[in-house]
C-alpha cells in the first residue's frame, strides 16, 4: 500500500529523520495559512499523488511570496498531473504539502528494499541525488551502494557510516546521516514496509542531513497489525475497478486493452494475458479469482470485466484444481444471466469436473463460445474480439 | 526415484484441524499412498484428538517423536505461518512446506534468519505443495492430473503449473516430482535448488521450468544450467505483458527498479541453452519435441 509524501514524513519524524517543517493542505486557503504558519520568505508548494516523477510534471512550485504560494496552490490543485508513472491521463492533484524552502547544498539518494537474493532488508545508498535510480543503476551502477541487513542486529552505526562516506557525505555530517539510516531502517521495520526512498537525501548549508521527499510502499499482507498505516490509505489514488475487486476479494488491475480476461491463479492470470497478446490481442485487465471462487465472486468479476466501456470480448481461463469446473461453470451461466453479456464470451475449462461444467454451459442455451485448451480459447476470443 | 518424497516419506500436518487444513489432509489421505503417508496433526491443545484416524499432537516435536514424522506441511493461518515454520525448523524436520499465502514479508525475512545453519529445507510460503505421482502428493494441487513418469516439473505459480503438467500428461509424458516453490518474494527452495535435485535425480530425463515476472531466481537459475545440468529444460515465463510497477497477484510477481521483466529472463534462458517458449499453451510440446528429437 502506497502513501502520500507528507504522512510518509510525519512516519520519518516519528522515527528521528529530519524533513523540512510542512503542513498538509486540501484547498487554496489552507495553503496560504500554512505558508503563513511556517513563516520564512521561500516556500514550496507540492503536489501530493502516489507517483514519482512530480516535479518534471509541474507538481512542483517554488513560492518567494505569499501570493506566489496562492498562485502555486491554485495552479497545483485539481491539475491532472502527468508523470513517467501515472499514465498518458495523469493523476487529479487533491491534496498539497506546503513546505518551508531548504538551502540544498548537495542531493543524494537513499533507498530500502526488500532483497530477495539475501533474503533480507538492502540499503541502497547513492550520491546522485534526484535522478531516478533506475536511470542511475543502469548507466553508472558503481555509484549505488548496497547494505545488507542483518535482521537481529539491525543497522549498526559503523556501517551505516561506511555506506555514508561511500556516498561522499562530509565528515562533519556523517553523525546526522548515521541517525537518518537508522530511523529509516527503524520505520522500514516496525512499519513493516516493501519499499522506501528518500530521494533525494539533501545536506543543507547548516550540514544538516533532511529528507526531502518520502516515499513508502507497505506490505498488505502485514496491515492488519498496523491499523496507523491503514488510516493513511487513499482511496482517491486507486484505480476504482481495483477497489472494488478488493471488496470481493479479488485480484483486479486494469490495463489497457479490450479483451478481459477471467482466471484462477495470478500465474495462470498473467499467462493468460500473454498467450492473448501473443495472437494478436490486447488484455484489458489482470483479473485472479483465487481458488475458492463462489457464484458470487464471479458474478462480481463479470460486472467488473463489463464496466470497461472498451471491451469487445471476453476470455474464462480456468484449470480446476480445489475449484471445480461445474461450480464455475453455474457461476458463468449466472453470471451472464444477471449481467447482460453485451460481448462475446469464450472459456475454457480443465481439471476437476471438466466434463459436468462443460455440459452445464452447453445445456444453458447461452451464447458461450467453448475453448479445447489454452490456445484455442485464445484464438478464439482474439478472432471474436475482431468480429469475426 | 524422485526428489524430496516418495511412498516413504511420513508426513505431519500442522493446521490440520481448520477448514482449509481439513480439506486437503483428505485431498493428500485420499491419493495413492496417503494413508500410511499422513501419520500425524499438529494443533495446539487438540492434543490427543484425531482426525480421520490420524492422531493430532500439541507441539512438532511431540509429533515427530511420537510418529516418527520428518516432513511437514502447514496450513496455518498467515498471522501465524511463519512461526509454524521457526516450530518445525527448531525440531530439525527435514522438510517443511508451507502452503500459507498472505504470510507478511518481515515475519519471513526473521524466519529465514532463523533457519541459516539448520538443516531443515522450506518450499513456499504461498506454493501449491509437491507431488511425486501415484506415491504421494503433499499439498493443494489436483491428483488426477498428474502422471507417474520422468519428467520433473518446477513453478512459482500454482494453476500455471498444472497447466505444464495437464499438457504433459496430455502429450503421454508422466512427471517424476512436480514441486511448486510459491510466489512470494522471501521463500525457501528456489528454482535453482530444485533444478539441482532434478539433475542428480536419475529417474528424470528432462526439467519443464515455470517461472514469473519479479526478482532474479530464473536468471540465476538459467546461468547455473549453462554450466552444470545435463538434462534439457523447457522455459516459460509469465508476465510479458505485466506492466511495470504493478504487482500481479502474487506479492513477489512485480516488475521494479527495471528489474525481473519477462524480456530480460527469457534472454538470459535462452542464451543458457534453456528451450524457452513465450506460449504458454506450447510448454508439453516443446518438450514432445525435444524427446523425439533425442530419441
Amino acid at each position: 500500500m502506497k502513501i502520500h509524501e507528507y504522512q510518509g514524513k510525519e512516519i520519518l519524524r516519528h522515527f528521528g529523520v529530519p524533513t523540512p517543517r510542512g503542513l498538509a493542505c486540501f484547498n487554496v486557503a489552507e495553503a496560504v495559512t500554512a505558508a503563513t504558519e511556517l513563516g520564512g520568505a521561500i516556500w514550496v508548494v507540492k503536489a501530493q499523488i502516489h507517483a514519482g516523477g512530480r516535479g518534471k510534471g509541474g507538481g512542483v512550485i517554488v513560492a518567494k511570496s505569499l501570493d506566489e504560494v496562492r498562485v502555486a496552490a491554485q495552479t497545483i490543485l485539481g491539475m491532472h498531473l502527468v508523470t513517467h508513472q501515472t499514465g498518458v491521463e495523469g493523476q487529479v492533484v487533491r491534496r498539497l504539502l506546503v513546505e518551508e524552502g531548504a538551502q540544498i547544498e548537495r542531493e543524494y539518494y537513499l533507498g530500502m528494499v526488500v532483497d530477495r537474493e539475501s533474503q533480507r532488508v538492502a540499503l541502497l545508498a547513492s550520491s546522485e541525488g534526484g535522478m531516478e535510480i533506475e536511470e542511475v543503476a543502469k548507466h553508472t551502477p558503481e555509484k549505488i551502494h548496497t547494505l545488507r541487513i542483518d535482521p537481529v542486529f539491525g543497522l549498526g552505526e559503523t556501517d551505516a557510516a561506511h555506506t555514508a562516506r561511500q556516498i561522499g557525505i562530509p565528515e562533519a555530517s556523517i553523525a546526522a546521516a548515521v541517525l537518518v539510516f537508522q530511523g529509516l531502517y527503524r520505520a522500514f521495520v516496525e512499519k513493516e514496509a516493501m519499499l522506501a526512498e528518500i530521494n533525494p537525501l539533501v545536506l543543507t548549508a547548516e550540514g544538516k542531513v533532511i529528507a526531502l521527499d518520502a516515499k513508502f510502499n507497505f506490505d498488505s499482507n502485514a496491515l492488519f497489525r498496523h491499523p496507523e498505516i491503514t488510516a493513511y490509505r487513499d482511496l482517491d489514488e486507486e484505480d476504482p475497478a481495483e477497489i472494488e475487486a478488493s471488496k470481493f476479494d479479488l485480484s483486479y488491475i486494469s490495463l489497457e486493452g479490450d479483451i478481459a480476461c477471467l482466471v484462477n491463479g495470478a500465474g495462470l492470470a498473467m499467462a493468460t494475458m500473454d498467450i492473448i497478446k501473443l495472437y494478436g490481442g490486447n488484455p484489458a485487465n489482470f483479473l485472479d479469482v483465487g481458488g475458492g471462487a463462489t457464484r458470487e465472486k464471479v458474478t462480481e468479476a463479470f460486472k467488473l470485466m463489463l464496466k470497461n466501456p472498451g471491451l469487445k470480448a471476453i476470455l474464462v481461463n480456468i484449470f480446476g484444481g480445489i475449484m471445480k469446473c461445474d461450480v464455475i461453470a453455474e457461476g458463468i451461466v449466472d453470471a451472464v444471466r444477471e449481467v447482460k453479456l453485451t460481448v462475446p464470451l469464450v472459456v475454457r475449462l480443465e481439471g476437476t469436473n471438466v466434463d459436468l461444467g462443460k455440459k452445464i454451459l452447453a445445456d444453458s442455451g447461452l451464447p458461450i463460445i467453448s475453448g479445447a485448451d489454452m490456445a484455442d480459447a485464445a484464438q478464439k476470443v482474439v478472432a471474436a474480439a475482431r468480429g469475426q | 526415484m524422485s526428489i524430496l518424497i516418495d511412498k516413504n516419506t511420513r508426513v505431519m500436518t500442522q493446521g490440520m484441524t481448520g477448514k482449509v487444513g481439513q480439506f486437503h489432509t483428505l485431498g493428500c489421505l485420499n491419493y495413492a499412498n496417503g494413508v500410511n503417508c499422513f501419520v500425524a496433526g499438529v494443533t495446539p491443545n487438540k492434543g490427543g484428538q484425531n482426525f480421520e484416524g490420524v492422531p493430532i499432537y500439541n507441539s512438532v516435536l511431540e509429533a515427530k517423536q511420537q510418529s516418527g514424522a520428518t516432513v511437514s506441511v502447514i496450513y496455518v493461518p498467515p498471522a501465524y505461518a511463519a512461526a509454524a515454520i521457526d516450530e518445525a525448523v527448531e525440531a530439525d524436520l527435514d522438510l517443511v512446506i508451507c502452503i500459507t499465502e498472505g504470510i507478511p514479508v518481515h515475519d519471513m525475512i526473521r524466519t529465514r534468519y532463523k533457519m541459516q545453519g539448520k538443516r531443515t529445507l522450506l518450499i513456499g510460503p504461498n506454493c501449491p505443495g509437491l507431488i511425486t505421482p501415484d506415491e504421494i502428493k503433499i499439498g493443494i494441487m489436483p491428483g488426477h492430473i498428474h502422471k507417474k513418469g520422468r519428467i520433473g516439473v518446477v513453478s512459482r505459480s500454482g494453476t500455471l503449473t498444472y497447466e505444464a503438467v495437464g499438457q504433459l500428461t496430455a502429450l503421454g509424458y508422466g512427471q517424476s516430482s512436480c514441486v511448486g516453490i510459491g510466489g512470494d518474494p522471501i521463500n525457501g527452495l528456489k528454482h535453482l535448488d530444485i533444478l539441482r535435485l532434478f539433475n542428480d535425480d536419475p529417474e528424470t530425463d528432462a526439467v519443464v521450468m515455470v517461472g514469473e515476472i519479479g526478482g532474479s531466481d530464473e536468471e540465476i537459475c538459467a546461468r547455473w544450467i549453462k554450466d552444470n545440468m545435463k538434462k534439457p529444460v523447457v522455459g516459460f515465463i509469465a508476465g510479458i505483458t505485466a506492466p511495470a510497477g504493478k504487482r500481479m497477484g502474487h506479492a513477489g510477481a512485480i516488475i521494479s527498479g527495471g528489474q525481473g521483466g519477462a524480456d530480460t529472463k527469457l534472454a538470459v534462458m535462452e542464451e543458457c541453452g534453456i528451450h524457452i517458449t513465450r506460449n504458454p499453451a506450447e510448454m508439453g510440446r516443446v518438450m514432445q519435441k525435444i524427446l523425439g528429437a533425442s530419441k
